[in-house]
């Protein structure tokens, strides 16, 4: 019997829980606090998590460095993209308003906030796990009798 | 003396922590410590932030026509009068751009800004903390101690040994 | 400059302000990805160019209309986020765009050879960032907007100086401790705003500048303007609050240096000017006193005692980075006097520093890139080794010390015409006393190159080496306008007094 059985159970338990929790948090940022940043580090605990429990190169296999890499310029352009969709169609720079005809129930304001905070989420998780690499993933120089 | 501490408790708590957070800075030779320092006194700085920007009996500034109208107030043990005059001017005219029509008027809302404020500024320390901590990994890399003192002597020695041929 | 506006199309111009500091930012998640360094570089150019040819755009709006303000979001200010240029921030945006531009033409030859394959792109990005930042503080009419930018450039700058390790490892201490006094500043910065925040309500520059003149006996807004310039002056390198700067300048790459050798402390310097005269105003009497108890005395004291450090310096950059200390003592001096004339002095000698310093640093940068330089005595019979590189040096020099036929000597007639009419004779001696002492370290380093014996090989020949094109062109482009503004200043001296002008009238809509 593994030493840790208790913690990779329950973890295996709660990583889906918190990724949910995140996307919770991260839809409700209309209504509620929360938002893209918020729901980026907390999917980004729920990766750190199993790292720590499962080791830092099943983590690595799960979420390969190039896909961090490749998430974090995504979510950057994905905000900037919108950016550039409304003054395309128009009008200021981020004027959610133009992102959809409808306006007296503002669905352009709600469009535009999620895919602002979609990208937020992206790069904020992206970089909250290249830090978490790059820290990690340095070899430890001090002897293992030492600890 | 007892009033000013009840009234003005977490500006007090405010000063402290910045006052901790700066001596930290300066007092330590530990270049982790210097950085925990650094984020505590980025800390007090969210504190006075959210404590200047409390409207008391404010509802979450949602207009009425799209929820379904929440029960607003809390109890609080400071007295921050002043600013919560300003703040709810400003909560007052930051609504007023949408098409509030009557609803508005009645109600107070609490100030969302000092919020937005806080978390950009939370952004801000994340983002130093790691180029900070990421600095002191090469450091302690490059020079085998994250002391002030030693590294100052490495590179002296250095310097001097250099000058010298 | 009017022709390359109207390259543009209107609806283009018409949203600059937003582009400008978008295409940087987007840019720079775009050379992250990159596989290889050319690539980054290339995107890093076009993306420079682009903001350089908005900026020239909104220049020229500025000029003949006034005031350009965007409101980001459609949202109308003073709610919303509004980007606000006039004559004070033209001046800044032209030395930003046309110095980020030329650096990054300096940038491929001298970061292939300095910065490991691996990390150019990643370090090109980074360079973006800090560029995006740096124009962001410049146009933004929100005081909290800046303090974000002001920290994206900030940031992105720690880890630029940091990046200069694999050369030489006191380049991780130095960019350590710029994080550490930096982060302070910027915190200082924003509880300043916040307490102006909690004061007027409002975070539209603007706007606080038409609120705060029936405030004047707040506490408040007494203690908002000293956290404001105590933590602004640590950006601007005011003395004494200037200790990263030699050494962050002193490791950092080549490339780096000399772009943040124009670029950053003068943008700090820009929001002071903003602060001090645009939304505090100038007659309030907390105001008053620190013009001449707080900027024109520590203006001075940096002025001398920076360029004294300067004259026994060892390493060659280390050298130029005292003497900015000192040139950013001149600026505080022109702001202490608290006049349109000070300010407008000041603005012109911000360009012509800008001007000096990038072409001085770029061409250290390519003595280093040929010969690995780091000592003055490093430099010794240069002038036969690389002679176009050294010419540019030296006009470099002799317009750091204020000769006539440079630019640098209408810098310092203005500041002393300025200080006369304020009949602040000492500041003249002052200006004087630190010109000559700027003679003996510029001196010193003209004598290595010029006079002494160069290094001889084994075989006893005079090595010859050319700096690569893209490097001359960029140094040389610095030094020959140099030369040229001292003989057409009007352009120059027309922008300052402008900016003096928008400082003075501010907050008017």
């Amino acid at each position: 019997m593994s030493p840790h059985l208790v913690l990779r159970v329950v973890s295996k338990l709660l990583i889906p829980l918190i990724v949910i929790f995140g996307l919770y948090v991260h839809f409700h940022g209309d209504y509620s606090p929360g938002g893209g940043f918020q729901a980026g580090v907390i999917v980004a605990a729920a990766v750190i998590l199993y790292a720590l429990i499962f080791g830092v190169d099943s983590a690595k296999q799960a979420v390969p460095t190039w896909f961090v890499k490749f998430l974090a310029a995504f979510g950057v352009l994905l905000y900037g993209g919108t950016g550039v969709a409304t003054l395309v169609l128009g009008a200021n720079f981020l004027d959610y308003d133009v992102l959809h005809p409808d306006l007296a129930h503002h669905s352009g304001q709600h469009i535009g906030i999620i895919l602002v905070e979609l990208g937020v989420l992206s790069t904020v998780f992206a970089v909250m796990m290249a830090i978490f690499y790059a820290f990690a993933g340095r070899a430890p120089d001090i002897p293992e009798g030492e600890w | 003396m007892i009033e000013i501490l009840a009234e003005r408790f977490n500006f007090i708590i405010v000063i402290i922590l910045m006052m901790t957070g700066l001596y930290a800075v300066v007092a330590t030779g530990n270049l982790v410590k210097r950085l925990v320092g650094l984020s505590l006194f980025q800390t007090s700085v969210f504190f006075l932030y959210i404590t200047i920007g409390k409207v008391f009996g404010g509802q979450p500034p949602i207009l009425p026509e799209y929820s379904e109208g929440h029960g607003g107030g809390d109890t609080y043990g400071g007295d921050v009068v002043a600013a919560s005059d300003y703040a709810t001017d400003a909560a007052a005219s930051s609504v007023s751009h949408a098409d509030a029509g009557h609803y508005a008027a009645e109600a107070i809302y609490s100030n969302p800004l000092p919020h937005v404020l806080i978390l950009t500024a939370i952004v801000v320390g994340v983002a130093t903390l790691s180029v900070g901590l990421a600095l002191v990994v090469r450091i302690r890399e490059t020079y085998g101690t994250i002391e002030d003192e030693a590294i100052n002597q490495a590179d002296y020695a250095i310097d001097s040994a250099r000058r010298n041929t | 400059m009017e022709f390359l506006a109207s390259l543009l199309p209107a609806s283009l111009v018409t949203h600059a302000p937003a582009i400008i500091v978008v295409t940087p930012l987007m840019m720079a998640a775009v050379a992250a990805i990159m596989p290889n360094g050319r690539l980054g570089w290339g995107v890093t150019l076009i993306s420079t160019m682009v903001s350089a040819l908005l900026a020239i755009a909104i220049i020229v709006d500025v000029q003949t209309g006034g005031v350009v303000s965007y409101a980001m979001g459609g949202w109308a200010p003073p709610a919303g986020i509004e980007f606000r240029i006039d004559g004070l921030n033209a001046v800044l945006l032209l030395v930003i765009a046309s110095l980020g531009l030329l650096s990054v033409i300096y940038a491929l030859p001298s970061v292939a050879d300095e910065i490991e394959k691996s990390r150019q792109s990643l370090f090109y990005s980074a360079f973006l960032v800090c560029f995006a930042g740096l124009i962001g503080v410049a146009i933004t009419g929100d005081a909290f907007n800046m303090f974000v930018f002001l920290e994206i450039s900030s940031i992105s700058t720690y880890v630029l100086v940091g990046m200069g390790a694999e050369r030489d490892r006191r380049a991780l201490t130095a960019a350590y401790n710029y994080l550490i006094l930096g982060t302070i500043g910027a915190t200082f910065f924003v509880i300043g705003v916040g307490f102006l925040y909690m004061a007027t309500g409002t975070l539209n520059m603007a706007d606080m500048s038409s609120r705060l003149p029936d405030l004047s006996d707040s506490r408040v807004v007494q203690a908002a303007f000293a956290f404001i310039i105590v933590g602004l002056g640590l950006k601007a390198a005011m003395f004494p609050l200037h200790l990263w700067l030699p050494n962050a300048y002193a490791y950092a790459p080549n490339f780096v240096t000399s772009f943040l050798a124009s670029t950053a402390t003068k943008v700090a310097f820009y929001t002071l000017v903003r602060f001090l005269f645009d939304v505090f105003w100038p007659e309030a009497p907390f105001v008053e006193v620190s013009f001449l108890w707080v900027f024109a005395i520590l203006g001075i004291i940096g002025m001398i005692v920076a360029s004294v450090q300067a004259v026994f310096q060892d390493d060659a950059r280390r050298l130029l980075a005292f003497s900015s200390v000192g040139q950013v003592g001149y600026m505080m001096l022109g702001l202490g006097m608290g006049t349109a004339a000070g300010v407008s002095a000041s603005m012109l000698h911000l360009v012509n520093h800008a001007m000096m310093k990038g072409a001085l640093f770029m061409a250290l940068g390519a003595f280093a890139i040929r010969f690995g330089v780091r000592r003055i005595s490093d430099l010794n019979g240069f002038s036969r080794s690389m002679p176009f590189t050294s010419v540019a040096f030296t006009i470099g020099g002799l317009s750091l010390v204020g000769v006539p036929m440079t630019v640098g000597f209408w810098s310092k007639w203005y500041l002393g015409v300025a200080a006369l009419e304020n009949g602040w004779w000492w500041a003249v001696v002052a200006l004087i006393l630190s010109s000559l002492i700027a003679l003996t370290y510029v001196a010193r380093m003209l004598a290595a190159i010029w006079v002494a014996e160069p290094h001889h090989d084994r075989t006893g020949a005079i090595a010859h080496a050319r700096a690569p094109w893209l490097m001359l062109a960029p140094m040389w482009i610095l030094a020959i306008a140099n030369i040229w503004f001292f003989f057409q200043p009007e352009f120059l001296i027309s922008m300052a007094n402008a900016a003096a002008e928008a400082a003075f009238s501010g907050g008017a809509r």
